[in-house]
């Protein structure tokens, strides 16, 4: 029998648990010549805010072993210009459109939930706690529970769309931040985002990328988010979408054992953009091969 | 634009350094455009790897050449790479140089491996011009006798002397224009970014239009990451406005008198 890889994450009906991670994808529209989007589980676009922003300077992004380092800094078109330019497209693809929002101030988070609460094809909002690369907002916002629990109640009750948290790496007990989200009204965690980290010119002694510091993504995340997923799970009974280092089918079987409901391909996407589709086909034969009917049985 | 299985037809090595891979691409070949790039990604190296970007130096009869130098472990994995291996290229990416137009004569400004989209230029130009070219020494001066051979002058400087005059090439360039200032030019250009900002300023002062390919670190390749952008000044209704554009998507080529120069 064909095993069922559809599942329901905090309410968004994805055709299979497996899709792209914001940062990653653009906003869907760059990699359509390269791939069936329609055959993803869901897209999470690149993350905006309320007023358009230009990130930061360059150079923004330094390959690293095991992966790689950015500094985009959240360059966006905000709100107004998302909904125009991309939603068009967006809203001709089969496919669950997250969007994940940021502010500089709580009330920027209020504000660009409250203009895409009723834009008509967007399956839900990702709240972004955790980008490393901003100097207001971002991370900021995810160091302390008690702030993750203020942003994500002030969005809750602006939107009835589901709220996905996501999550930092660098903290010390991921559990805590976990049911601060939970608690505030979140319908599903994101765990994680990049993992904050550096690198040097050693010839010209100075940081190679322009803003200094950047977000550590690819392989070298991997087993680092499996543990902040297992962790998290232990915690919560919302839904995680796990995410970190997937280029291969078993990098995101790991996350589903671990206790994850769906994944996220990131970095992958700029090495190989067939990758989703890749661990989407390894998933159904892996639960073929052990006679699993449900995503949900991957489990531990 | 699509992925792309080729296989490796030759890779071979040329002076100090630079190396000229060339890989059987029929649909590629046929589609790129001058001043187009390709997303390498390159084999027996780390799977996390990202992919490089490389202009296109050649696309005719099936085949796709790409020069390079080797700079890091990216480009040293690719100068291991063997005859019959094969390479996965995305592409063709990036937009293109504009057609020469016919009344004014095609000056060619290179910087080092700047030569190569320049080189694919000329090839299908119809009107003919002259390549400057300049680098640190004679081993950086590549494919100038290719460049006469399709009936092109050519120009050469180096910064230590070796081969041509001594000096940058904006400085035989200057030389040129000066013993030709009645002639209406159009220049493509392609180098470092000190190179390209001076040839920039010459295209204002002279008056003439000058397309300018930029060279950046690349993640995606598709517009996606934002990894490469470049702050580009353009006209709005109410004026002129400066706006992060995607050297991958936007670019390669930008017109002068557009790119906003970091100090």
């Amino acid at each position: 029998m064909k095993p069922d890889l559809s599942v329901n994450v905090a309410g968004i009906k994805m055709k299979n648990p497996v899709g792209v991670a914001s940062g990653t994808f653009g906003y869907g529209v760059e990699y359509a010549e390269l791939l069936d989007l329609s055959q993803l589980g869901f897209i999470t676009v690149k993350g905006i805010r309320k007023e358009p922003c230009e990130g930061n300077p360059t150079p923004r992004i330094w390959e690293v072993p095991g992966g790689m380092l950015n500094a985009i800094g959240l360059q966006g078109p905000g709100t107004e210009g998302f909904i125009e330019d991309y939603m068009p497209f967006l809203r001709t693809v089969d496919v669950p459109v997250i969007v994940n929002i940021w502010g500089t101030t709580l009330n920027g988070y209020v504000q660009t939930a409250e203009d895409l609460s009723d834009v008509d094809g967007i399956a839900a909002l990702e709240i972004n706690v955790s980008c490393p690369n901003v100097k207001e907002g971002g991370s900021s916002f995810g160091a302390s529970p008690k702030s993750v629990f203020e942003v994500v109640s002030a969005v809750r009750k602006t939107t009835k769309l589901p709220l996905i948290t996501k999550l930092a790496p660098n903290v010390p007990d991921i559990r805590v931040f976990a049911k601060a989200a939970e608690e505030a009204g979140s319908d599903a965690l994101a765990v994680s985002n990049t993992l904050p980290g550096m690198a040097f010119d050693i010839e010209e002694r100075r940081p190679v990328l322009a803003n200094k510091t950047g977000g550590l993504s690819g392989s070298a995340l991997h087993p680092v988010a499996v543990k902040l997923v297992w962790d998290a799970a232990s915690a919560v009974n919302i839904p995680i979408i796990g995410m970190g280092g997937i280029f291969e089918p078993a990098d995101a079987i790991e996350f589903l054992v671990a206790g994850a409901s769906a994944v996220a391909v990131g970095t992958a996407n700029f090495i190989d953009p067939s990758t989703s589709l890749r661990v989407i086909d390894g998933i159904e034969d892996y639960m073929k091969r052990h006679d699993m009917d449900t995503v949900s049985q991957i489990a531990v | 634009m699509r992925l792309h299985e080729t296989p490796v037809i030759s890779n071979l090595p040329l002076s100090g350094g630079y190396y000229m891979l060339s890989l059987g691409a029929p649909e590629l070949s046929t589609e790129a455009k001058p001043g187009q790039f390709v997303h390498l990604r390159i084999p027996n190296i780390e799977a996390s790897s990202l992919r490089r970007p490389f202009s296109i130096c050649d696309a005719e009869a099936g085949v796709i050449k790409i020069l390079y130098k080797v700079v890091g472990r990216g480009t040293e994995a690719m100068a291991r790479i063997a005859v019959n291996e094969t390479v996965n290229v995305m592409g063709p990416l990036g937009n293109s140089f504009p057609c020469p137009v016919d009344d004014k004569m095609p000056l060619l400004v290179a910087g080092g491996y700047g030569v190569a989209p320049l080189y694919f230029f000329a090839k299908n130009s119809t009107t003919k011009g002259a390549l400057f070219v300049g680098g640190r020494s004679e081993q950086d001066i590549l494919l100038v006798e290719d460049f006469t051979k399709i009936g092109w002058e050519t120009y050469v400087s180096t910064d230590d002397g070796t081969l041509g005059d001594k000096g940058f090439v904006t400085q035989i360039l200057d030389k040129w224009q000066g013993a030709h200032p009645a002639t209406k030019i159009e220049i493509f250009a392609c180098g470092p970014d000190p190179m390209l900002a001076a040839v920039d300023t010459r295209a204002q002062n002279w008056g003439v239009e000058a397309w300018l390919s930029l060279d950046r670190h690349m993640g995606c390749g598709v517009g996606a990451c934002l990894g490469c952008v470049q702050k580009i000044r353009r006209k709005t209704n109410s004026g002129t406005e400066e706006y992060m554009a995607r050297v991958c998507r936007d670019g390669p080529i930008f017109r002068a008198n557009t790119i906003v120069w970091e100090e």
